[in-house]
């Protein structure tokens, strides 16, 4: 295994090496900028440091507990930080600062809504997830329901949202790194989607784990930095930041008004819904709650999470104001027509150019690349289990799947999800994928945290509810994505939407909570009474923590 | 023999720890809940108070310093669940299983 693992880190390094140097030789048809040696050099050494990480875990990576939750044994301050790291993608630092630096205070709202969440996931969540689960979110969705049905939604439910993210992720991955490295879009994803199998199928959730918390470290460290640079350039005032961004942008005062995007009501509450509720559903983000020993742990991890993603944010508004000023009135950094090089979201990256030099464009280039790695390999390891322990452990082999058994077959689903991820990610290049995180935070909204809350909190759910609502939430999640704005206007090409907004969460998660209420009060099956009785044992095991599974590692 | 779970369920101790838990916890979501309403009704129905300046001179407009507040907020509420629900619910919870067993 070990001998495996080294001769592909090693494949892994001379490809790499190749594929930058190709890059060189393609700058000039596919990329604005030139290659960035400073960078690549940043991103190798980060590269080879998290390949020395994965040997260490892949050695400790043992059983069927190890690879899914490294054992167990992850403290609450490291759970904090990682949590913190998934939620922190590439999306939320170029996009949130990127937002900033186009509209204004929008980004504020988005911002809040994220954070917000948290607390939220906390006093109702959190610790009943520890409590009732072992590996995945479905463990617990399915606790007192029949397995096959529950199980296999709620693994539909983790795999579309896992497949849609991962996409997302890919081809902002290309992009970015064709933008930040010089090098062609193709090789990218390739080198992401290998190293994330690597990550993953060598150090299971201990590597992943940890990738995520360096990851974590490097991005508020070096937004820290990008920020205190900045405001160094105003002499530390942040009212001559503010004072200049409003005299700097096009729109002068008009960027403290929220835009009509979120003026709308309807639109308004549905955003804020999908964006308090997605994070409930995430399957990779949930996952995170069982690397803790126990509830205790639990809590305190969302508690060091919240206050990381909050100062996070607090940050990237900031560099996004900053920004206005030190990057949007230097000509060095826009086209012909006034825009950004390399679109909107460079906003943050441009900066760190301008305020720290070559070397800290390097450093911040290269952490946004290993942000991206560090959260596809989240997503890429949640993907698998739902497929091993939901799939093939508990409804193909109901439950008589050894761990080994179940290990082997997580692997090889780490492997084809790393082949679908490249393969889609190639062919979804030039495609307005825009509306793919929207559906994947909007089906983890309605289709999985329905599901999950009213199986912790309503004793008269039942299978057939939770299966037929869930499945509401699912079909009615992706009419809302497919007859609205961005398919079947910006994809698709009609003239109006059938749908008028771009933001269906409320929609789509009444729908699913009505379903299931419907038909769990109609069920008078067999099935359903079982399904009632079971629930005074797992009200006692969520409330007290009673027979849960405990950490296994040493 | 009867199950563990329905000796706890009998036990006085349990129902005082989830009354106690629950009572705590709805309150804070409550309040967490109540701010982001607030928050974003004002951005919806006031946007003049939104993007007013924040204490009549700032270039800072009100809402995004209390977009910022809500921020350290949220991490306030969770430190003060987690402080309470570490100490005094965990030990109501483990009496409550030891009563249980016995």
């Amino acid at each position: 295994m070990t001998r495996i693992f080294f001769m592909a880190s090693a494949a892994m390094v001379v490809l790499t090496g190749w594929a930058m140097a190709a890059g060189g030789a393609i700058e000039g048809e596919v990329a604005k900028r030139s290659v960035n040696y400073i960078a690549i050099g940043m991103f190798l050494f980060f590269v080879a440091a998290t390949l020395v990480l994965t040997a260490w875990a892949a050695r400790r990576t043992r059983s069927a507990s190890d690879f899914y939750t490294a054992g167990g044994g992850i403290t609450g301050f490291q759970n904090g930080l990682a949590i913190a790291g998934d939620y922190m993608s590439a999306a939320a630092f170029l996009g949130v600062s990127g937002m900033v630096f186009g509209k204004g205070v929008d980004g504020i709202f988005y911002t809040v809504g994220w954070t917000v969440g948290w607390p939220l996931i906390l006093f109702m969540i959190a610790e009943r997830l520890r409590n009732l689960g072992k590996f995945t979110f479905a463990d617990v969705a399915s606790f007192r329901f029949e397995q096959t049905r529950i199980r296999t939604l709620s693994a539909f439910g983790a795999l579309t949202v896992v497949v849609f993210y991962l996409i997302a992720q890919m081809v902002g991955a290309g992009k970015l790194i064709q933008l930040l490295f010089g090098l062609e879009y193709s090789y990218a994803v390739i080198l992401v989607g290998v190293l994330m199998m690597l990550y993953v199928t060598f150090g299971g959730m201990l590597a992943t784990t940890w990738v995520q918390i360096v990851k974590a470290v490097l991005l508020l460290g070096g937004c820290t930095v990008l920020v205190i640079l900045g405001l160094a350039q105003f002499g530390f005032s942040p009212e001559a930041m503010m004072r200049a961004a409003l005299d700097n942008h096009a729109a002068h005062e008009e960027i403290l008004k929220p835009s009509s995007s979120i003026s709308d009501p309807i639109a308004a509450v549905s955003l804020a819904l999908a964006l308090m509720c997605g994070p409930a559903g995430l399957p990779h983000i949930l996952m995170r709650f069982f690397t803790v020993p126990d509830a205790k742990a639990a809590r305190k991890s969302v508690f060091y999470a919240t206050g990381f993603i909050g100062y996070f944010f607090i940050l990237a508004v900031t560099i996004g104001f900053l920004a206005i000023t030190l990057v949007g009135t230097n000509p060095a950094y826009l086209d012909g027509a006034g825009k950004l090089i390399g679109g909107g979201n460079m906003a943050a990256i441009h900066l760190s150019g301008e305020v720290g030099g070559d070397v800290f464009l390097g450093f911040i280039s290269a952490v946004a690349f290993a942000t991206i790695l560090a959260v596809v390999s989240g997503l890429a390891l949640s993907g698998a289990s739902a497929v091993s322990h939901d799939l093939y452990a508990r409804v193909i082999r109901n439950g008589k799947a050894s761990d080994k058994q179940e290990m082997r077959v997580s692997r090889i689903a780490t492997l084809m999800l790393g082949v679908i991820a490249i393969v889609l990610g190639l062919a979804f290049e030039n495609q307005n994928i825009a509306f793919m995180v929207g559906l994947a935070f909007g089906l983890a909204a309605s289709v999985n945290f329905p599901v999950l809350f009213l199986s912790l909190f309503w004793k008269g759910m039942t299978t057939r509810g939770a299966f037929i609502g869930g499945l509401i939430g699912l079909v009615s999640a992706v009419a809302c994505v497919v007859l609205g704005p961005t398919v079947w206007v910006s994809v698709l090409g009609f003239a109006a939407p059938i749908f008028p907004w771009d933001q269906y969460a409320l929609f789509s998660m009444s729908a699913a909570f009505f379903g299931i209420w419907f038909f769990s009060v109609t069920d008078r099956s067999a099935r359903a009474a079982l399904d009632k009785a079971g629930y005074p044992a797992q009200f006692v095991r969520s409330e007290t923590g009673l027979g849960a599974a405990g950490a296994l590692a040493h | 023999m009867v199950p563990v779970h329905e000796k706890i369920l009998a036990n006085q101790r349990f129902h005082e720890l989830v009354a106690r838990r629950n009572r705590f916890s709805v309150t804070l979501s409550l309040i967490v809940l109540a701010v982001y309403i607030g928050f974003v009704s004002v951005a919806v129905f006031n946007p003049a108070l939104f993007s007013a300046p924040f204490l009549g001179t700032s270039a800072w407009c009100v809402g995004l310093i209390a977009g910022f507040c809500i921020q350290a907020f949220a991490f306030v509420m969770t430190g003060i669940y987690t402080l309470r629900a570490n100490g005094q619910f965990d030990r109501l919870a483990r009496e409550a299983i030891r009563g249980g067993q016995a």
